[in-house]
């Protein structure tokens, strides 16, 4: 036992001199970029965490970066990419590079839209059907009342949304559906783009 | 302990997973498997010691064994795989502790799994079912295996050409796992893994292949080109460190949206240009002829004459660019024609001249190849067919990042949803359409009147200017001197205004709106520009009859001067006269220079001023007097302004213009133009951040980038029109600037071919520019253009042919669809009527049967 511990703090302490090299290298964020993220990362962590490589930061200080604050998606993003086992939305450091690089400039259409579709995908279950594409109505009309659809125009809209993009007619866009229609669009992938 | 013992179990596990999927690799990882093995022979031990769990071992094993069944069932089916594959890396995540090596191949061939899943399914049920026969004795067949490693080590020399081939192949798998790792959306950990282990095994094999001699030379070849990959990498990382602005672009885009920050991604652009413009005319004109040229005062083109030496260093001279100023390297008439220059012998009018010429081709070559860039991103994105669904699942720009920003946009996608619904609704409704026609008409009557008054306006100023002109700057006040460049450039401060007011009247939809201002700003910048220099045109005519007069008086001079000294003494030295005093000519291209410099001088001045007062003085009026005033100012009538990103690109276009328009004349205006746009960009990003509110509707950037850059090209073309026109047919002035005494300025080429050049070269010139040589080479050009446009023609109509093949196949699709769903759900009502009445034939006999029980219960 006391071995097994022994090489736990050995990997520890290679991961953390090597993958700062690795990650560098590796995912064409240039390492300003990289260190820029570790900082606003650790600001986000209480003192006590910053020692411990896989600190986790729940969802309620990620979504204050000002970055995300006005983001209707926020939970989503963080819910999308935690590894956390509890569902919580939390981030290790790893987890917010990966919002970031799949956020990123050089991220590709495929990666983009899989994400989106992720995101999008409020209940997890792997297509948009009509709940999830009300509640996304309703992330992107905003939380005043005035501003909202009523019952009639949402449905309408849901229609005419499935009636365009869902090639299979079974009531929901799955992922390739999803892709197909994001990868005509113009301009998702230069709006589709967290910067830090 | 019991962990211990799990890992082990993991950790046979992997091995035993191994072997199955990955024997055709078996030979690559070989070497790497002897090397561990003394490691493993460590965990031997360890898996002795956890001998006891075996029963939970075993479990496991079961487990794993129904899993990967079930991810056969579902290969298709990517979501669960990957799910999967993610418990594993959990798994496996234990495992690092132990033996990294180990989880080295397990993963490796776990993104290989990916690529090649098909072909590896097979063999995997294959050794599946093998496995089951001999499932019991697991841990024996482990060692088994282990001794076949042991035999099956091979040195890379004493392989057959077929392994070679393989293990080429498998190398080249891992390269192109590692290229294509960053488009796979998997977590970073995995990657990570993923990555490490190929790196290494690419490491380790790649150097092996080949022989001999031929062996060296490819890892030789291997390191070089990991170094220059690491090179280009740097590089890379230097060239994003190096770009400006970039923090405060993105804190812009983050406040208002892309599409102001749209603009001062141009205004950066433009900067870059200009910085290029300003080093070639920087450093092969001014540097070369104020280092190596005549110095000042010791001739008379380098000399302030006598007449306004005296107010030479004013301030106000200095401001009109007159005195020290126009007689410095700064201007045209300041350049002498003597061929060479210093000890480097630089042909001086040589190098003006190609430079000229190399700013004007640089400046199309960039903005051509822009626009090709970008026609080339947003080639597809033309076809409204999923209109619903791109402002669906697209219209949230995620770079916003102020609440503000945010409302607003959720208010113009509410607004477009609610236009598109109710579009949809009743596609055509037309509320008295005389009308909006008649106002639409009665619009552009009235645009039309402001253009022509404007351009009246400016021709009737120049004019009155050449009037004064003539008269004497000295006897007029400073608005009667500046008249031009303020008119121009209030003109183009409130005529949009007022484009902008009259545009309500017609009632179209704001992004046609927009178009339409756009299109009559451009119109109203062309017009002033090119009224102006229609005026400068007829200035230019005055000029060169003024200097016929002159020129023919200073013969006279001389005569005179030459006589007076014969008369005295004939063999006395000839008469030295201070440059000063010598009469000269009217310099019609400094003058030229003189009025680009005071217009883009002024420009830039009212560009500030209207800053500072139109947004800044604006915004804290708002601000302060909204504490005691009897409405609200902030949302009422004047509120903050917007941002106002078609005006400003248009003001910036132009002012490029006139740069490339005014350069040749005035080789300081790239410089300036730098300086004024280092400026803008400073101030302007500050008055956007303190004063400005994001506009009401945000529009994305992404559609209008080549209009702009469209506009750019047409600016770029009418501005060396005039620029050309003057260098070709006007004859240079002959007592100043680098072309002087020469015909044409373009006679400086014919002068250098003859003497630079051996003679054959001068003669093989003129014959190819013998006009029969040179037609045909045209006609050919124009064939060439032909035969390209037509291609290009025909290929657009394919590609139209195909979209709408798509979309027949598409609907046909649908249709089909539809139809099977229809059918579908037929069969599935009727197999459930079917089995309603089963169940109610059921329920009947049950209740047969319940009413027989009751029966029998009572």
């Amino acid at each position: 036992f006391c071995g097994l511990l022994l090489t736990t703090a050995k990997y520890n302490l290679k991961l953390k001199t090597s993958t700062w090299e690795l990650r560098r290298v590796n995912f064409r964020k240039s390492r300003s970029q990289n260190i820029s993220a570790h900082k606003r990362f650790t600001e986000l962590l209480e003192k006590h965490e910053k020692e411990q490589i896989d600190a986790r930061v729940p969802i309620g200080r990620i979504i204050t970066l000002p970055e995300l604050k006005s983001n209707p998606f926020k939970e989503r993003i963080c819910q999308v990419f935690s590894t956390s086992e509890q569902k919580d939305g939390s981030l290790t450091f790893e987890d917010f590079l990966d919002l970031l690089s799949a956020f990123s400039d050089s991220a590709t259409l495929e990666i983009k839209s899989h994400y989106a579709f992720r995101i999008f995908d409020f209940d997890d279950d792997g297509t948009l059907d009509c709940a999830d594409l009300e509640k996304l109505v309703n992330c992107l009309t905003g939380e005043t009342n005035d501003a909202k659809l009523s019952s009639t125009e949402m449905k309408q809209l849901i229609s005419n949304i499935l009636e365009e993009s869902d090639i299979d007619k079974d009531g929901t866009v799955n992922l390739s559906e999803f892709q197909h229609v994001i990868s005509r669009s113009p301009d998702f992938v230069s709006s589709f783009k967290i910067v830090l | 302990m019991s962990t211990a013992g799990e890992q082990d179990a993991d950790l046979s596990l992997q091995e035993e997973h191994e072997s199955k999927t990955h024997r055709t690799k078996r030979r690559d990882g070989d070497r790497q498997k002897k090397k561990r093995r003394n490691e493993r022979r460590k965990g031997g031990t360890r898996a002795g010691e956890g001998e006891e769990d075996l029963q939970a071992v075993s479990e496991k094993r079961e487990r794993s064994k129904r899993k990967r069944a079930k991810s056969k069932q579902e290969t298709s089916r990517r979501e669960n795989n990957e799910e999967e594959e993610a418990q594993l890396t959990g798994v496996r995540e234990v495992d690092e502790n132990v033996d990294k090596g180990k989880k080295k191949q397990g993963s490796t061939k776990k993104g290989e799994k990916k690529e090649d899943g098909g072909k590896q399914l097979v063999k995997e049920k294959a050794r599946d079912i093998k496995k089951k026969n001999s499932e019991p004795e697991t841990s024996e067949e482990d060692d088994d295996e282990e001794e076949d490693n042991d035999k099956d080590v091979v040195r890379p020399e004493c392989l057959s050409p077929e392994e070679l081939e393989k293990l080429k192949e498998a190398v080249d798998e891992r390269k192109k796992l590692i290229q294509s790792l960053r488009g796979k959306p998997w977590p970073m950990k995995k990657k990570l893994v993923t990555l490490r282990e190929s790196q290494e095994f690419v490491e380790k094999y790649e150097g092996a292949l080949g022989k001999g001699k031929g062996r060296k030379l490819y890892a030789y070849k291997v390191l070089m080109t990991k170094k220059w990959m690491k090179f280009q990498r740097d590089f890379e990382n230097f060239k994003t460190a190096c770009i400006p602005w970039e923090m405060k672009i993105k804190e812009i885009e983050s406040h208002f949206g892309s599409s102001v920050a749209s603009y001062f991604i141009f205004l950066r652009w433009m900067y870059g240009i200009n910085m290029i413009l300003f080093g070639l005319t920087f450093g092969l004109v001014m540097v070369p002829e104020a280092l190596m040229g005549r110095p000042y005062g010791s001739m008379p083109r380098k000399t302030v004459p006598r007449a306004e030496e005296a107010s030479a260093m004013d301030f106000a001279v200095l401001w009109d660019f007159g005195g020290y100023a126009q007689y410095s390297v700064l201007f045209y008439g300041y350049y002498n024609n003597q061929r060479t220059v210093g000890w480097l012998k630089f042909r001086m009018p040589l190098s003006y001249f190609l430079v000229g010429v190399g700013t004007v081709a640089y400046s199309y070559m960039v903005v051509i190849r822009t626009m090709a860039r970008n026609a080339n991103e947003s080639g597809v994105g033309d076809d409204n067919s999923f209109n619903f669904s791109w402002k669906m699942f697209t219209s949230w720009d995620y770079l916003i990042g102020n609440a503000e920003t945010a409302d607003n946009k959720f208010a113009s996608i509410t607004t477009s949803f609610k236009e598109a619904i109710l579009e949809e609704q009743e596609s055509h409704k037309d509320d008295n359409i005389h009308l909006t026609r008649f106002l639409r008409v009665l619009a552009n009557f009235l645009v039309l009147c402001c253009l022509a008054g404007s351009g009246y306006l400016i021709y009737f100023v120049v004019r009155r200017s050449q009037k004064f002109a003539l008269d004497g700057l000295e006897n007029h006040t400073w608005w009667e001197r500046n008249e031009v460049n303020m008119v121009m450039s209030l003109l183009g401060m409130f005529c949009p205004m007022l484009f902008d007011v009259i545009s309500t009247l017609e009632n179209y939809h704001p992004r046609v709106a927009l178009q339409w201002q756009l299109g009559r700003i451009f119109a109203l910048f062309l017009g002033n520009l090119y009224t102006f220099i229609i005026a400068l045109m007829d200035e230019i005519n005055l000029k060169r009859k003024e200097e016929k007069v002159v020129k023919f008086n200073i013969t006279m001079w001389e005569a005179s001067l030459y006589n007076g000294t014969v008369l005295e003494n004939s063999t006395a030295p000839p008469v030295t006269i201070h440059p000063a005093d010598v009469p000269r000519g009217p310099c019609w291209e400094t003058m030229v220079g003189q009025e680009f410099v005071r217009l883009i001088i002024s420009d830039t001045m009212t560009t500030y001023i209207t800053l500072l007062i139109g947004d800044f003085l604006r915004a804290v009026l708002v601000r302060f007097l909204n504490y005691c005033w009897c409405w609200d100012l902030e949302a009422g009538f004047p509120s903050y302004s917007e941002f106002d990103v078609s005006g400003n690109v248009l003001g910036l276009i132009f002012n490029q213009g006139m740069i490339w328009m005014g350069s040749f004349y005035a080789p300081c205006l790239p410089a300036l133009n730098v300086i004024r746009l280092h400026v803008s960009m400073y101030l302007q990003c500050w008055a956007v951040m303190c004063c400005n509110v994001p506009q009401e509707r945000v529009f994305k950037a992404s559609g209008s980038n080549n209009f702009y850059m469209a506009m750019l090209l047409v600016i770029l073309f009418l501005s060396t029109l005039p620029a050309i026109y003057t260098i070709v047919s006007i004859p240079p002035s002959f007592d100043c600037g680098p072309f002087s005494g020469k015909n044409r300025m373009f006679d400086v080429i014919h002068e250098t071919l003859e003497s630079d050049f051996p003679p054959w070269f001068s003669k093989v010139f003129s014959y190819a520019s013998n006009p029969g040589l040179v037609l045909p080479f045209i006609l050919l050009m124009v064939l060439a253009i032909y035969y390209l446009q037509s291609t290009s023609k025909s290929y657009r109509e394919a590609n139209v042919e195909l979209k709408k093949k798509l979309q027949m196949q598409n609907e046909e699709n649908k249709r089909k669809n539809k139809r099977a769903a229809l059918k579908a759900q037929m069969d599935l009502e009727e197999a459930r009527k079917t089995a309603q009445e089963q169940q109610r034939n059921n329920n009947a006999s049950v209740q047969d049967q319940e009413g027989e029980s009751f029966d029998f219960k009572y």
